[in-house]
């Protein structure tokens, strides 16, 4: 696949890093010419200086070959029409935009950009569910921060230490996809029985992740369907 | 007519004055409040109705503005991209009648006519004028200017 991604902050930076060592093919476009430089000696060629909001720039690299474009640069003005330029003047595929600032999202959906990533959104909806959670911790967030995948860990008196599974209530979007016993993988079934220390691995849309969470270990008071 | 004028910088600024003195209701929008007191000295305080402090792609500051009742929206800030933004959210989500925005970048403005954003390429409206000018020559329309020295646009491979 040939990716090619405007903005070499910390995103741009680490997504070109993980999309060469999958062998995809990348360009990275900065404008600031000290940050190519220093990037020069990690990414070679793939690292272009230049506005990537420029046609011409965008020309050079072969934006009209490419199966991805990326913006990710810290203005949202900039990446909305990096996207739109992409989309309809270079026929590219598929671009994905970093949204900056959360009220900015409809913005892009409304003028065609419908892959957005709002790292503040997401983040903020990682910590907020942290600080909420205790014993739960969000792994990773999947679908633009639709889909999340948890560890909960289950306390010696939590509501679902000792009961089978098919007896706990489980809220509707939700799969149990893993239960870590011991340093081993157990795949769960309506029969199996948690154990205080087991670590859940839940697959679920955010809000119920936090369901989920409460029907294992509790939220204070015990969640609807684990009382006996 | 009911106006929105987006960047407060001498254009805006200029543009706002001329239309508040021929009767219009100019609503100027703009993030520093340091563009409203320079506007103030150079053209006086009743430059314009109002001024809005805000961000020009934010529906929020828009709305103070007045744009669900504006007859026009143009976009003059100093950053192309914003202006392209600005003036498709106008067209698009506030169905503003009119909407005009600057580019500076003759392709951008170019690729931007097609969704319904009237792009005014100053860049090369004022080259065409200068070339005449140092020729000698006599001076065109800004349609021929916009129409000479339109960049065809570069083929993308692929497209």
């Amino acid at each position: 696949m040939y990716v090619i991604v405007v903005g070499a902050g910390k995103v741009g930076y680490h997504l070109t890093r993980t999309l060469v060592a999958e062998g995809h093919e990348v360009a990275l476009i900065e404008k600031e010419a000290g940050t190519v430089a220093r990037l020069a000696a990690e990414f070679g060629e793939a690292v272009v200086a230049g506005d990537g909001c420029e046609v011409r720039v965008m020309q050079d690299v072969g934006m009209g070959r490419a199966d991805c474009v990326v913006a990710v640069t810290g203005h949202d003005e900039d990446n909305l029409v990096i996207c739109q330029m992409a989309q309809r003047y270079f026929h590219v595929p598929r671009q994905i935009a970093r949204v900056n600032n959360p009220k900015n999202e409809p913005v892009f959906h409304l003028l065609g950009i419908a892959e957005t990533v709002a790292s503040t959104r997401i983040i903020y909806s990682l910590i907020d569910q942290e600080v909420e959670t205790g014993e739960s911790l969000l792994l990773t967030a999947l679908k633009r921060g639709k889909i999340v995948i948890v560890a909960v860990d289950l306390l010696p008196d939590s509501p679902a230490a000792g009961r089978m599974l098919k007896d706990i209530h489980l809220p509707g979007e939700c799969v149990l996809a893993a239960i870590i016993r011991n340093d081993h993988i157990l795949l769960p079934s309506g029969t199996t029985r948690l154990e205080p220390d087991d670590t859940i691995i839940g697959v679920a849309t955010p809000e119920d992740g936090h369901v989920l969470r409460n029907a294992l270990v509790g939220a204070g008071t015990a969640a609807p369907g684990t009382e006996t | 007519m009911r106006v929105i004028v987006l960047g407060c910088g001498r254009v805006g600024s200029t543009l706002a004055a001329v239309l508040t003195r021929e009767g219009h209701q100019v609503s100027i929008i703009d993030r520093d409040q340091s563009a409203f007191d320079k506007a103030t000295q150079r053209l006086g305080p009743n430059f314009a109705q109002e001024t809005v402090r805000g961000i020009g792609i934010d529906e929020d500051s828009l709305k103070q503005a007045g744009i669900e009742e504006a007859d026009a929206f143009i976009s003059v800030t100093s950053g192309d991209n914003t202006n392209i933004v600005a003036a498709q959210i106008a067209r698009q989500r506030f169905h503003v009648p009119k909407v005009l925005a600057r580019v500076y970048d003759p392709i951008r403005a170019e690729a931007y006519q097609e969704v319904g954003v009237d792009t005014i390429c100053t860049t090369t409206i004022n080259a065409g004028l200068f070339h005449d000018l140092l020729l000698g020559r006599p001076l065109r329309s800004v349609q021929e200017y916009l129409d000479a020295t339109s960049t065809e646009p570069p083929q993308a491979p692929g497209a």
